[in-house]
């Protein structure tokens, strides 16, 4: 029997293909210890809480509701959104939460992990994908109390509801790319999980979460440059059963995001050892 | 052919190291802008020759070895001398500055026992992910997980979230996961401090049993175990190795060397006598080391001044290895060896024959006590230094004569 041989050196002598199908063979084999740790994370979380999955939705869900008091109470006036406004604006913050989700998970899933990334040598990605995992789970909960919200409010079951996952998978391919992409920078200063939180906050109030895209102005321009608008709003027009309408603009991003999210995977994969080596000293 | 094949894999080198450096950097700000750099090179694949920049000092330097199956390689050296450094390297979890590591094989690495071990979780639940983190399958952790209980002896608490358990029984589990390993490449940290002699001795029988087979490295700051497994060693210092070789004995006596402070200590006075002269009898020294062969007679010159009146006193000589362990001490005193007359000092000679204390350096504690009341008068350690010269290595303190005959058998 051949033995494996690994290599360890200064130069990258590998071609970033080889790279990119290393990192991806990687993640396949480590499935179930991306699994297992997704599982342990998730049991862990819930076997020391008694209101468990609640806080899966309760950050939206409060958001939700204070946006529509402001807008019941007539303390600010938001133009006409097409359906209730609560499943608009309920649906708004949980699929926001999804994306902001996902460009943290890279990085708090490699940050929780630096204890045995120190240590041991073990398939990285599949920290990036138990990260992948707990966003499903997350997002699939999230899903189903939207699913009753629409129900409750009468705008009723549509086939494209069917489709919805597709929209949130490019939802976390969109958020994963982008933070695969500050990870290497995010471990090595905490400069950058701060600017991220505070980032999204801003961003928030630029992507039509709350509220729909106004007719003109300078507001419009930035909302529909906002690469996260079309995702926005294809996800949510799926829900509520609208024909799409920024669908080639969605799939445009995908098809951006895509080879951004391999480019990412490859620069992880460089990246780690030079950030454990900074972490351990 | 298949027992032809068999010895080629075992003459085969697992374990190749050219040229291995490492730099590392002093301060953090510095360090993490250095990542940065780093980071952006590695990303655009420079190949360009790594010099020490501001701040930076190499932790590991040129370091060079070869290694086989069934072969174990000691990695000795005081506190930062770089030897984790290499091994984090050697395991791949940080990159070289220069030079090349080639592994072939599973390598397994002893450095943290129960890697991804949730305390919340029970013992049961986190086998599988200490075992999913090693590289084990869902299936093959099913197949061993009633050995992985037993050999940690955790039955009755494997139910139980894991930050209930002491810290004996999380290594205990960690280390009885981690045995499930067959690597071809084994590194070992010091891991095994922790647990009691029961597992320890487990542990090692373990390690014993996969020796043959596996080509390790060995990392420990014991150096009994280190001349009883190795078969090479590396002493390093500030990052380079300062000694290299098959010669494991003559490494762990330069290791020792540098802590051979010979500075004494008083360590107890009630200030009625005080220690004024001592010697070891000898004829040749070395670095002011008294030389003394194996089986000869080992001789002590002691002198107290007096400083209270005296009493009758029992003199306890303590012989203490390298490593301050008391390993023998010699019979005290019948008779009263305090002067009659009003001399203000007193000196005797202490004599011990057919010395069969194993090769090595020693040193003396001395204590004094009255000899009815047992009150203790002086106490001083570490003085009088002597070396014992023989051809064999042991690593058992005491090396005693024999003789075998060869009798007739009593069972057929």
């Amino acid at each position: 029997m051949a033995l494996e041989t690994r290599v360890y050196q200064k130069e990258r002598n590998i071609k970033f293909g080889m790279l990119l199908k290393a990192s991806l063979s990687d993640m396949y084999q480590s499935r179930f210890l991306a699994r297992q740790l997704a599982e342990r994370d998730i049991k862990a979380m819930y076997r020391q809480s008694y209101l468990g999955i609640i806080w899966a939705f309760v950050m939206p869900l409060a958001t939700a509701i204070v946006w529509i008091f402001l807008n019941n109470s007539g303390t600010i006036k938001l133009s006409d959104t097409g359906i209730p406004y609560p499943v608009f604006a309920f649906s708004g913050t949980l699929i926001w939460s999804i994306i902001v989700a996902s460009i943290n998970s890279p990085m708090q899933s490699t940050l929780s992990a630096k204890g045995i990334l120190t240590k041991i040598n073990f398939p990285k990605e599949a920290l990036l994908l138990s990260g992948v995992y707990k966003l499903l789970f997350d997002s699939a909960i999230k899903i189903f109390i939207l699913v009753l919200f629409v129900i409750i409010y009468g705008v009723g079951l549509n086939w494209s509801l069917l489709l919805f996952p597709v929209a949130m998978l490019g939802a976390i391919i969109f958020g994963s790319a982008l933070g695969l992409f500050l990870t290497p920078l995010g471990l090595l200063y905490k400069d950058i999980g701060k600017i991220i939180t505070f980032g999204m906050q801003f961003l928030m109030y630029v992507t039509p979460v709350v509220y729909a895209i106004p007719e003109t102005g300078t507001m419009k321009t930035i909302m529909t440059w906002n690469p996260i608008t079309p995702i926005m709003l294809t996800a949510r027009d799926l829900v509520v059963g609208f024909t799409p309408e920024y669908l080639n603009y969605f799939l445009a991003v995908l098809v951006v995001c895509i080879p951004l999210l391999f480019l990412g995977l490859i620069v992880y994969r460089i990246s780690i050892p030079i950030i454990v080596e900074r972490l351990s000293a | 052919m298949a027992q032809s094949n068999h010895i080629t894999t075992n003459n085969e080198v697992l374990v190749k190291v050219e040229g291995l450096s490492k730099k590392f950097c002093k301060n953090l700000k510095t360090s993490l802008w250095y990542g940065v750099k780093d980071l952006i090179s590695g990303v655009s694949g420079s190949s360009k020759e790594r010099l020490l920049r501001d701040k930076e000092f190499w932790a590991v330097k040129d370091i060079n070895f070869e290694l086989r199956r069934g072969e174990c390689l000691g990695l000795i050296g005081h506190n930062g001398a770089g030897k984790s450094t290499l091994l984090k390297i050697l395991n791949g979890l940080i990159n070289p500055d220069a030079g090349k590591v080639t592994i072939k094989g599973r390598v397994g690495a002893l450095i943290e026992l129960g890697a991804g071990f949730n305390p919340i979780l029970s013992g049961r639940e986190n086998i599988y992910n200490n075992g999913a983190i090693l590289g084990f399958s869902r299936k093959e952790i099913d197949g061993k997980l009633e050995t992985i209980i037993s050999f940690a002896e955790l039955e009755e608490f494997i139910d139980m979230p894991v930050q209930h358990y002491s810290s004996g029984m999380k290594v205990r589990l960690g280390f009885a996961v981690a045995a499930q390993m067959e690597p071809d490449v084994l590194i070992i940290d010091e891991v095994l401090a922790v647990g009691d002699l029961g597992f320890i001795l487990k542990c090692f029988k373990t390690i014993d049993s996969i020796l043959p087979q596996t080509a390790v490295i060995f990392v420990s700051h014991n150096m009994p175990m280190i001349s009883r497994i190795c078969t090479q060693i590396i002493l390093m210092d500030h990052g380079s190795s300062q000694f290299q070789g098959d010669d494991v004995g003559k490494a762990i006596d330069l290791y020792y060397n540098r802590f051979a402070e010979n500075e004494s200590l008083v360590v107890f006075t009630d200030s009625s006598i005080e220690l004024s002269f001592s010697e070891v009898v000898s004829s040749t020294f070395e670095n002011s080391i008294a030389q003394l062969q194996w089986g000869t007679q080992l001789q002590f010159l002691f002198e107290f001044k007096i400083l209270s009146p005296i009493k009758d006193y029992e003199f306890f000589i303590i012989i203490v290895d390298k490593e301050q362990r008391p390993i023998a001490r010699l019979k005290v005193n019948d008779d009263n060896l305090s002067p009659i007359d009003g001399n203000p000092s007193f000196a005797f000679k202490v004599c011990h024959n057919n010395l069969q204390l194993s090769k090595g350096l020693y040193s003396i504690n001395l204590a004094v006590r009255e000899r009815i009341s047992k009150c203790p008068v002086f106490r001083i350690n570490g003085i009088l230094p002597f070396q014992i010269i023989h051809r064999e290595e042991t690593w058992e303190p005491f090396l005693l004569t024999s003789s075998f005959k060869t009798i007739s058998s009593k069972t057929h």
